[in-house]
């Protein structure tokens, strides 16, 4: 993040002065308003053609006219019946609100921004009302007074800011007495809004990429060899030991499979360069792979059919490449797509084994089926029985805490394994206030495609509960590192923290085990992984 | 706009009985027909929503986990919170049901200067719900006595333990000073609170005004204005008996109580108060976190167009050899 960025948001004390006091005239009156720095730019013609995907065209939010198709209005109001022909929880979620405002301030949107649309309950009526207009015949007969409005065009502009004001964090669903996930409806919201050509560019140019190449930058095929080559040097210069990086290769045991955003901006290149250096001290038969360069999949933050296509090519590429199970990097949408729905969507993967660690021999139950392994199962498993040898007195200059994301907490409950793994790499560990953490964890604020530059504002907005969090045990324990697992956070936080809680910085957690590990053959180490001197080894001269 | 709303309709409702009941004398209209028809509406209405909830499909297992998962041996699970398999699922909707688990976790947020937020709990709608749904059960199982010659022993038990306190003659019972009063905490924090006077329709107080005048219109028929009793339960055992009567002298107040609970069982199906089945049916509290273990199949899954290996690697070929990576064809 350029620092020009941060520098034109005013200072904190006047960003915050909201009131999270609804305004005088009913939601239903207040029109949308896109205020800069608060919506994404629009879905470009060139990638919605790619994907074959209706209505390219280049147009903008701040337009008068958005092009939309001549029967947009039937469209909607059929995909609408199609979903709730289709998704149990969708026509649910639309009927059993009782609208008993539990999860209203449970939104990190609605925390930092104040805005009532963004309490989940009225982001769900947003469509809700719709629903009611249109299929339910209480709605049809009482219209207004039971809470039915006609779809219009300042609806759908509406939906269009709101959807993309949501980063489908599931924190509002944990507070739900019936578990209403306002993330659902979102995506629901969502898949409606593309039918007519309504996308972010933001969520489909990464989509167009993934489909193309691979994964989510474009990253072709030398270009991912290189970039992995390069990190093999840099890990060779600071212990000494030679890293080897199998790509492409058949038979390999493991395929791994990493978000592209571990390879492409730091820090995620150190947790990249992490696991190199980890599974080489392993001696791991293992292999990357040019074409499934992506686990990270924004189909999730497009439709269900998107989350299919991009996903399918990592089976694919498992079949091909003929290994025997998958294991997965650092990622946090990543993982709510695999144990959400990669099985269900592409499998079976009755081609693979149930996957075993070959260096503990322990079997992976609970993946037995989908075949696929988080690397914080696996390497909580090396820990726990002894197999790596680790010096945690590496990482002294870290006072850590960590950061839950939304998925992994939300839609996996992955919440001991990377909790375990960083006590024994660090030594200085601190929980942020319970509020905060574990199921319920704050978002970073750019989830679910929204992490982009022009909505710098909302993503601080959103970005604001977390990082009061981190601000707290800044202050209070002299936090400096914000450790994570997942790609898009590692990237959303770091503005999040710069103007939050100015001073720590985010790491992903393979680059606090890659500093403590002690590799056979290594030289004496002088830097950590970021070339910055290890605790005693600071120049004493100045 | 709402608010207002739904307290006319419900004095419209009580006008309808009195002009009906002293003018017309329709008793038989009040005190049978509408009944019946409201029973059948209430079955059938149920039926229809829940039986369209069981058909739509669940494409995905996408239970919320609010607790660690399984996986390794060493590390605990919580198989309340995220559960792994049918019990944990049933233990889990169990709370969900009996206890609002959910609800139990209600936080509140406070934004202070600084800026920074404090965060404090709030068991108040928690507490309020509670009271509110178990005093509502209680009390509906208690009017079996009226449907019913003889009582079942559990009628009697409970209402003994609901009048235990004897203030009064009749007995007051918890549950009415209960349903009461957490109704009207419910209806106040809709007023007062302003987010939620914002979100609040129509089909928010009229449940609150209909089951609180119920309330009422009950304990004045028995406290204050009292009704012949054994003429309510003649009227009362001739409807579950399908042997309808109405006889002299159930009074006007018992008709307005009888059509307003005819009224809440038409309401039910097709209004938010259908929650009650679908807390059962919400996919993100009744499925296991099992999916890496067990396969979800979804029932309309279909083929999607991708982009192959074989058409990656045509794009790359000369790319891909260049760089000395594998490839399929040469
Ligand atoms: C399995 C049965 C049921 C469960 C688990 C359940 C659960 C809940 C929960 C958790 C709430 C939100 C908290 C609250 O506002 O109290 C609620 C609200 C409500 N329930 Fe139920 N409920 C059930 C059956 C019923 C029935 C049979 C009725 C009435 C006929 C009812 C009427 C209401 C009303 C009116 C509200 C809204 C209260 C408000 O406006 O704040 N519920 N229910
Ligand atoms: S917590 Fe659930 S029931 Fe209550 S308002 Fe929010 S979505 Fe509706
Ligand atoms: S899913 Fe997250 S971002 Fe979306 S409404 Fe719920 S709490 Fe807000």
């Amino acid at each position: 993040m350029s620092e020009s960025e941060l520098s034109n948001v005013p200072k904190p004390d006047e960003f915050m002065a909201i009131d999270h006091k609804p305004p005088k005239s009913g939601w239903m009156e207040t029109p949308v308003d896109f205020k800069p720095g608060n919506y994404c730019f629009p879905a470009k013609a060139k990638n919605l053609k790619i994907l074959d995907m209706p209505n390219p065209r280049e147009w903008s939010p701040t337009d008068e006219d958005w092009k939309l198709p001549e029967n947009w209005k039937e469209i909607i109001i059929e995909g609408i019946r199609e979903r709730l022909d289709k998704y149990r929880s969708f026509r649910i979620f639309m009927d059993i609100c009782v609208r008993c405002g539990a999860c209203a301030d449970k939104c990190h949107f609605f925390i930092g921004s104040g805005d009532p649309k963004n309490m989940p309950v009225l982001r769900a009526e947003l469509l809700r009302s719709v629903y009611r207009n249109d299929f339910t015949m209480a709605g049809k007969i009482l219209g207004r007074l039971a809470g039915a409005r006609e779809l219009t065009i300042d609806v759908i502009k509406e939906w269009f800011y709101y959807f993309y004001q949501c980063t489908e964090c599931r924190r509002c669903s944990v507070f739900c007495p019936y578990g209403i996930d306002t993330a659902e409806i979102t995506m629901m919201g969502r898949e409606l809004l593309h039918l007519l050509g309504l996308g972010i560019n933001w969520a489909m140019e990464p989509v167009a990429n993934c489909f193309m190449t691979g994964n989510h930058l474009g990253i072709q095929p030398h270009g991912f060899k290189e970039t992995l080559e390069f990190f093999a040097e840099d890990a060779e210069e600071i212990t000494g030991v030679k890293i080897e990086v199998p790509i492409n290769k058949k038979g390999a045991e493991i395929l791994f499979v990493v978000p592209s955003g571990d390879y492409f901006g730091d820090p995620g290149t150190f947790t990249c360069t992490g696991y190199m250096m980890l599974f080489h001290e392993l001696g791991l038969d293992y292999t990357w792979s040019t074409f499934a360069s992506e686990g990270g999949n924004f189909g999730l933050f497009t439709s269900h059919e998107m989350i299919k296509r991009l996903n399918a090519k990592i089976y694919a590429e498992a079949k091909r490449l003929g290994v025997k199970w998958i294991l997965g990097g650092e990622c946090g949408h990543m993982w709510r797509v695999v144990n959400q729905y990669m099985d269900t969507m592409n499998g079976p993967a009755d081609f693979l084994e149930e996957p075993v660690s070959p260096i503990t021999g322990t079997k992976f139950e609970n993946a037995k089926s989908t075949k696929m392994v988080h690397i914080m199962e696996f390497t909580a498993d090396l820990i726990k029985h002894n197999k790596l040898r680790l010096d945690p007195s590496r990482n002294d200059n870290y006072i850590v805490t960590f950061h839950d994301s939304c998925n992994p907490a939300r839609a996996m409950g992955i919440l001991e394994e990377p909790r375990d793994v960083i006590k024994n790499v660090c030594n200085h560990f601190y929980e942020m206030p319970e509020n905060t953490i574990r199921e319920q964890t704050f978002c970073c604020g750019g989830g679910a495609g929204l992490g982009t530059d022009e909505n710098m504002d909302m993503r601080l907005r959103g970005g604001f509960a977390r990082g009061n969090a981190v601000r707290y045990v800044q202050e209070k324990h002299g936090v400096n590192r914000l450790a994570c697992m997942c790609a898009i956070d590692r990237a959303t936080l770091i503005p999040v923290c710069d103007y939050w809680a100015p001073g720590v910085e985010v790491t992903g957690i393979h680059e606090m085990v890659a500093n403590a590990l002690i590799m056979r053959g290594e030289t004496e180490r002088e830097t950590d992984l970021r070339g910055e001197p290890l605790p005693g080894k600071e120049e004493k001269d100045e | 706009m709402g608010l207002w709303f739904s307290l006319f309709s419900i004095v419209i409702l009580v006008l309808l009985v009195v002009g009906g009941v002293e003018v017309f004398s329709w008793d038989s209209l009040f005190g049978v027909l509408i009944p019946y028809a409201a029973f059948v509406i209430f079955l059938i209405g149920i039926i229809y929503r829940v039986g369209k909830w069981a058909k739509t499909p669940v494409p995905f297992r996408i239970p919320t986990t609010c607790g660690q998962h399984k996986s390794h041996p060493w590390i605990k699970a919580n198989n309340l919170e995220s559960p792994y398999n049918s019990l944990g699922v049933i233990g889990r909707m169990a709370l969900e049901v009996l206890f609002f688990r959910s609800l139990f976790r209600n936080t509140r947020v406070e934004l202070m200067d600084g800026p920074r937020l404090v965060y404090g709990g709030t068991k108040w709608l928690w507490a309020a719900g509670l009271a509110f749904h178990w005093s509502f059960l209680f009390i509906v199982i208690r009017h079996l006595r009226f449907f019913t010659e003889p009582v079942p022993f559990f009628v009697n038990l409970l209402e003994g333990m609901d009048g235990l306190f004897e203030i009064s003659v009749p007995t007051f019972y918890l549950t009415d000073i209960v349903i009461i009063s957490a109704v009207t905490y419910l209806f106040l924090r809709r007023v007062v609170i302003p987010q939620l006077r914002y979100i609040s329709l129509a089909a928010d107080y009229f449940p609150l005004f209909l089951i609180l005048s119920i309330a009422i219109t009950g304990v004045l028929m028995r406290h204050f204005y009292k009704v012949d009793i054994l003429s309510v339960k003649e009227l009362a055992t001739g409807l579950s008996t399908l042997n309808p009567v109405t006889p002299e002298g159930v009074g006007l107040l018992f008709y307005i109580h009888l059509f307003l609970v005819s009224i809440l069982l038409m309401y039910l199906p097709f209004s938010k108060l259908m929650h009650m089945g679908g807390v059962f049916l919400s996919p993100t509290r009744n499925m296991a976190n099992n999916n890496r273990m067990v396969r979800h199949v979804n029932p309309w899954n279909y083929p999607v167009k991708v982009h192959t290996y074989e058409e990656y690697e045509d794009d790359f070929r000369v790319k891909m050899k260049n760089a000395g990576l594998p490839v399929e064809k040469e």
